[in-house]
């Protein structure tokens, strides 16, 4: 067990008048390698929750276990925790500083104390796992497009060597073929290296395809937590969340009420496409 | 973290106050603070802090959330009750160690200290009753007369609306840069004061490309809705004084005669037995 969230709550601007709740109540286990998807309208509290994962926030009641470490512990090093537990941001522009994306990406493994020289060896290695391209290494990463601006925050938190990698919102603002870029990219980090990935989004287009468990978050509950296509199967309370079924979903659905007799649980493009062939007789 | 701080800020509700003229509350804002320095006796301190607590009851800001924001300021407080007391030479009340207070030290701290939050207080609950944009177009409006002398008015009250709106964006941008660093194992508070500084540029340097981009998509937007400055141009709320405004003003007149007159009685009566 990685990560143990116990009775966690948090509460927003407490003591005063415009006090949220922004977390009620949440347990959740996270296993070692499991990729997770976390969905949620704007406001859900999914962002807050993976502030707490890697103790940026604190709960103002309930625990976080780490490798069975009270992360709330007085002699708990949170620095250490948040080189086990890397949060990527959903804006790079707001973590990018260094003249070049090459010494940008050392600024992490640096700050855990390491030499020039092996801060230097992560970073190449981040950066060529995310893909990116090595002649961009000596640029400033002000002067780079969203996509690969957002390959280099991952990169930056990557050259920490976290065994937890939880992003917010990566693909934010992209273009549908940088947005696939990436997730791609993600899927293969998690399959080469086994890492825990926790993808936070509001598409459910966006991870379906590539996660094994999916949470769903409504006004700081957890409101869904299972495999995806049990999920999926919730499309009208999904619904009244804000939030909605992916598309294939929808299409089995309308292919079945028209009577032909499709697999309405499939998750994927391909598994629809090819449950689709199948009630057609095409093999 | 930052967002304690509460003076110079707006509270959201509605009073009479609230609807006030901005250029009213800015003058007499003026005017109870100089009137503050004017006395001479209790009587004059008794009136303005009458005066004082009326004005907060009709604002329907809660006392509390005033109190708050005046924790920045009790070090300046501290600071200047404990140099009056005991720097300050006279009569001697009690004497220790190689402490003496005076009955003087006593008496100036003890004005110094109620002069201090009255002027505080006075002040913010300017800001507290009336939005940045009301005090900025209260500011323009009312300093109109110093065009004559070449002073571009308009641009003033433009850049502090402008500086003043950004205060909270800039805040919370700060606030989520800080954590994206210290994601990456920053660290923003060991170490001497070389180094803290230091760890300071991967806050700052984000934080300025931002602010400097969205000054350049302001000006952009302003441009693309043909902003040319202030000749000319109307506003959709134009200050007009009300009733209520006209009222403000004799209340404020006649709170300037009886504190100043009984503030200053014994200058007063001396300039009366004089003629």
């Amino acid at each position: 067990m990685a990560i143990i969230v116990d009775h966690l709550n948090y509460i927003y601007g407490q003591d005063t008048e415009q006090a949220v709740h922004a977390l009620q109540d949440i347990n959740l286990q996270i296993p070692d390698g499991q990729f997770i998807g976390i969905i949620g309208h704007t406001g859900s509290g999914k962002s807050t929750l993976m502030q707490h994962l890697n103790g940026l926030l604190k709960a103002t009641s309930g625990t976080i276990y780490y490798n069975g470490q009270d992360i709330y512990d007085e002699d708990y090093k949170l620095k250490d925790l948040r080189s086990h537990v890397g949060l990527v941001f959903q804006y790079p522009e707001h973590q990018l500083f260094e003249a070049d994306v090459f010494s940008d990406v050392c600024f992490g493994p640096k700050n855990l104390g390491l030499s020039k020289k092996d801060a230097e060896l992560r970073a190449f290695e981040a950066l060529r796992k995310v893909g990116f391209p090595e002649e961009l290494f000596y640029t400033s990463p002000f002067d780079l497009s969203g996509g690969q601006k957002r390959r280099v925050a991952i990169a930056g938190v990557l050259a920490m060597k976290p065994d937890v990698l939880i992003l917010d919102e990566p693909t934010a603002g992209l273009d549908p073929k940088g947005r696939e870029d990436i997730l791609g990219m993600v899927k293969s980090l998690q399959r080469e290296s086994g890492m825990t990935i926790l993808l936070v989004s509001h598409s459910m287009d966006d991870v379906a395809e590539y996660v094994d468990r999916i949470l769903v978050m409504d006004h700081g509950r957890i409101a869904f937590d299972d495999i995806p296509r049990n999920v999926f199967s919730h499309v009208e309370e999904l619904e009244e969340m804000h939030l909605a079924a992916p598309q294939v979903t929808y299409i089995l659905r309308d292919l079945e009420k028209a009577g032909i007799d499709v697999d309405e649980n499939a998750t994927t493009v391909e598994e629809a496409a090819s449950t689709i062939l199948q009630a057609f007789g095409i093999k | 973290m930052i967002r304690d701080i509460t003076i110079g800020q707006y509270y959201q509700t509605d009073s009479v106050l609230h609807r006030l003229d901005p250029r009213v509350k800015l003058l007499g804002t003026l005017l109870y603070l100089v009137s503050l320095f004017c006395f001479h006796n209790p009587a004059g301190y008794a009136v303005a802090l009458l005066f004082l607590i009326l004005c907060i009851r009709l604002s329907h800001v809660p006392f509390g959330y005033m109190i708050k924001g005046m924790k920045g300021i009790m070090m300046i407080l501290m600071i200047t009750i404990l140099f009056n007391l005991f720097l300050t030479s006279g009569t001697v009340l009690v004497s220790f160690w190689k402490i003496t207070i005076t009955v003087e030290g006593l008496k100036l701290a003890i004005t110094m200290a109620l002069r201090l939050c009255m002027l505080i207080i006075g002040a913010s609950l300017m800001t507290l009753t009336t939005t940045p944009n009301h005090l900025t177009d209260g500011l323009e409006k009312g300093l109109r007369f110093l065009k004559v002398i070449k002073m571009p008015v308009h641009e003033i009250a433009m850049m502090m609306a402008i500086a003043l709106r950004f205060i909270p964006i800039l805040l919370e941008e700060t606030d989520k840069i800080m954590k994206a660093q210290l994601a990456r194992g920053a660290d923003f508070e060991s170490g001497g004061l070389v180094r803290r500084a230091k760890a300071m540029v991967p806050l700052l340097v984000p934080l300025f490309v931002s602010a400097f981009r969205r000054a350049n998509d302001l000006a952009m937007a302003m441009e693309a809705r043909c902003y040319r400055g202030g000749d000319g141009r109307t506003k959709m709320k134009p200050l007009i004084y009300a009733g209520r405004d006209y009222a403000a003003y004799l209340i404020l007149l006649a709170y300037l005669v009886i504190s100043i007159f009984l503030g200053r009685w014994s200058v007063m009566t001396e300039l009366l037995t004089s003629l």
